[in-house]
């Protein structure tokens, strides 16, 4: 016992040995430095005057009059898109982005009332949040809805009790975005491929489970906006049968480095957002919505009840779905996407990726993805959950 | 936490209802609690591998590098920790993908017609812990091994033991807490880690980090992702009892 407790003294006699040599060295270094302290500060005062008169100068123009604080999805954190907003208003636009609801909810719960002006959220979601009284209804005369898209205007989630919660800002489709040079386009126009032996572990899934089970809901034939408890035994069944294909569930950056790695050949529960801002450099990627029907992801501004900026608010909200804001939103460095603006200005090649032209009948041929009551959303969560481990 | 994990998460709002459901709910569903599972399965497999390649590592350098040479190994080892979780991670995927370097290098040496399958799956994460692991452990084990007086094996050498029996019998036995300290962080970091399965594991066969945000980003069911962070704590406290346990049996 003697021997080993000798030892032990000996290791933290060791450790501190190496702890002094590391002190040392930065007590030397802290040495020279003090030694030089006078040069090294003119040196430093030399290179920075030019900056601090810079600075100086510039400043009056930098100061903004007002700071509207937005918790939005990553397509709003743009340069080129908030630019024009704050020179037009100076103002500055402090962004904080998120994923998800659940994310934007517990952000919302660890800030305090008047922290945030503005929330883009999950168009469908905006009643759930409305409903927790952290939203202030619009006036509706206020807002210049009229070329927005009357389906995604006209929405029952847009309004709770009659009142306008939400605009719809941007939208897409969760449908299948795929590699053209490795699979048949032809089996991309039917929900069937998700059930191809064709494809055996050459599929990646993004990963939300709503749309998921609401694309097997449709290749079922049972009404997306419209599943029970029973329909989701029935539609977990296939979507377990869904697994042999399925070769990884990521978010967004991860099915799409899955695609163009190689790893993969086929997205589902993607479509526009996941490829069009690639299709440019890789023309070799598309994306279509399923013949079966197509299910629509929409996202929505709303201003926060308890902003002090409520005016600068609602300018936001005109300056995004503007033609102006539209085009920079729908095109943003995160991901591309339909703007809700039907006379938004898109390049041709932006309007080819897009597939701008067919809106019309895509949007007459889906529904949007909505999420019905909270038992139902709690199951597919578990089945989701089930889903990733089997 | 703890007070949260008896809660619930009832249209929208945190209700207190103090009661079991969650963690009855946790315990009786198979695939979450395939989470846990899965957690202890990587985290063991990774701490293991890591341990039984950082030991030789370490021994070559304590005993047979040249302690000029010694510095530069030993900054050479720290290295993968000066790079961010997420750039390794990725970094990785690089290397393992379809289109990676490894299957290109492969395919050009003409060893293989089609590409390895490697990433997505949990060999991945697992080859992601052990690159950061193999690192640390070796750290701690040669820490240990430097402390080891010649004297000892001398007069081992002495009494007649071989240069096997002198390594079972005193060069282990005496690098052993190094070995227990270095696997027991690797442990606690890999099994708390949600980065580099969530990008190396592909979502599929998921740990219990990736179940916490699963039912946090979308659900926001705080209560139930309570529970499976208060099972996590339980499982790395009783690691470190059995940890702390086997370190002082190592010295009685």
């Amino acid at each position: 016992m003697n021997r080993f407790a000798d030892r032990d003294g000996n290791i933290e006699t060791e450790i501190q040995k190496s702890l002094r040599n590391i002190h040392g060295g930065i007590m030397n270094i802290l040495s020279i430095v003090m030694r030089m302290r006078t040069k090294i500060l003119a040196v430093c005062f030399a290179s920075l005057l030019p900056l601090f008169t810079l600075t100086a100068t510039m400043a009056p123009l930098h100061v903004a009059a007002q700071e509207l604080n937005a918790l939005v999805w990553c397509d709003h954190a743009d340069d080129k898109f908030l630019q024009p907003f704050e020179e037009t208003h100076n103002v500055k636009v402090n962004v904080k982005t998120y994923e998800g609801t659940g994310a934007a909810l517990s952000i919302i719960e660890q800030s305090s009332p008047g922290d945030w002006d503005v929330l883009v959220v999950d168009a469908p979601d905006a009643p759930t949040v409305a409903g927790l009284g952290l939203l202030q209804p619009f006036d509706e005369s206020q807002l210049p809805i009229n070329d927005l898209f009357p389906d995604l205007t006209q929405a029952p989630f847009n309004y709770l009790d009659g009142k306008r919660y939400t605009v719809p800002e941007k939208f897409g489709y969760y449908g299948v975005a795929y590699n053209k040079d490795k699979v048949d386009p032809e089996d991309m126009k039917t929900a069937d491929v998700m059930w191809n032996s064709k494809y055996k572990g050459r599929v990646a899934v993004y990963d939300y489970y709503f749309p998921t089970m609401q694309l097997v809901a449709i290749s079922m034939g049972i009404a997306p906006d419209n599943i029970t408890l029973d329909d989701l035994e029935v539609i977990r069944e296939r979507l377990l049968a869904m697994k042999p294909n399925i070769k990884m569930v990521g978010d967004i950056v991860s099915v799409q480095n899955a695609l163009v790695n190689g790893d993969v050949d086929i997205i589902l529960n993607a479509a526009e957002f996941v490829v069009s801002g690639l299709m440019p450099t890789l023309p070799n990627l598309d994306w279509n919505i399923f013949e079966e029907g197509g299910l629509m992801w929409i996202q929505g501004l709303s201003i926060f009840k308890d902003s002090k900026n409520k005016d600068l608010a609602l300018e936001f909200v005109k300056y995004v779905i503007s033609p102006e804001g539209q085009s920079r939103l729908a095109t943003s460095e995160c991901y591309w996407a339909m703007p809700s603006n039907s006379k938004t200005q898109l390049s041709d090649a932006e309007r080819e990726i897009l597939r701008w032209e067919e809106q019309p009948s895509y949007l007459a041929r889906s529904v949007p993805s909505t999420i019905s009551r909270p038992e139902i959303d709690s199951r597919m969560l578990d089945i989701w959950t089930e889903f990733l481990q089997k | 936490m703890l007070g949260i994990s008896f809660w619930q998460r009832v249209y929208g709002r945190l209700i207190a209802t103090w009661d079991l459901a969650n963690y009855i709910k946790f315990f009786s569903s198979d695939y979450l609690i395939d989470s846990l599972t899965n957690s202890l399965e990587v985290t063991v497999l990774t701490t293991v591998i890591s341990i039984i390649l950082a030991y030789p590592l370490a021994y070559i350098l304590a005993f047979k590098v040249p302690k000029r040479v010694q510095g530069i190994l030993l900054l050479l080892s720290v290295m993968p920790f000066w790079t961010a979780y997420v750039v390794r991670s990725y970094s990785w995927l690089l290397v393992i993908s379809e289109n990676g370097v490894l299957n290109v290098f492969l395919n050009s040496l003409g060893l293989i017609d089609q590409p390895l399958e490697m990433a997505y799956s949990q060999g991945a994460t697992v080859l992601g812990f052990v690159h950061f692991f193999t690192m640390l452990i070796t750290l701690t084990i040669y820490a240990n091994l430097v402390q080891i007086k010649p004297s000892y094996w001398k007069a081992a050498a002495d009494l007649g033991a071989g240069p096997v029996r002198i390594f079972f019998r005193i060069t282990l036995p005496l690098s052993l807490p190094g070995v227990v300290v270095g696997a027991f962080i690797s442990f606690v970091i890999a099994i708390g880690d949600y980065i580099t399965p969530q990008i190396l594991g592909g979502g599929t066969d998921i740990l219990l980090p990736q179940a916490i945000m699963l039912q946090i980003s979308r659900a926001a069911n705080f209560p139930m992702a309570s529970v499976m962070a208060v099972t996590l704590m339980a499982v790395v406290i009783i690691v470190y009892a059995i940890s702390a346990k086997h370190m002082k049996m190592e010295r009685v």
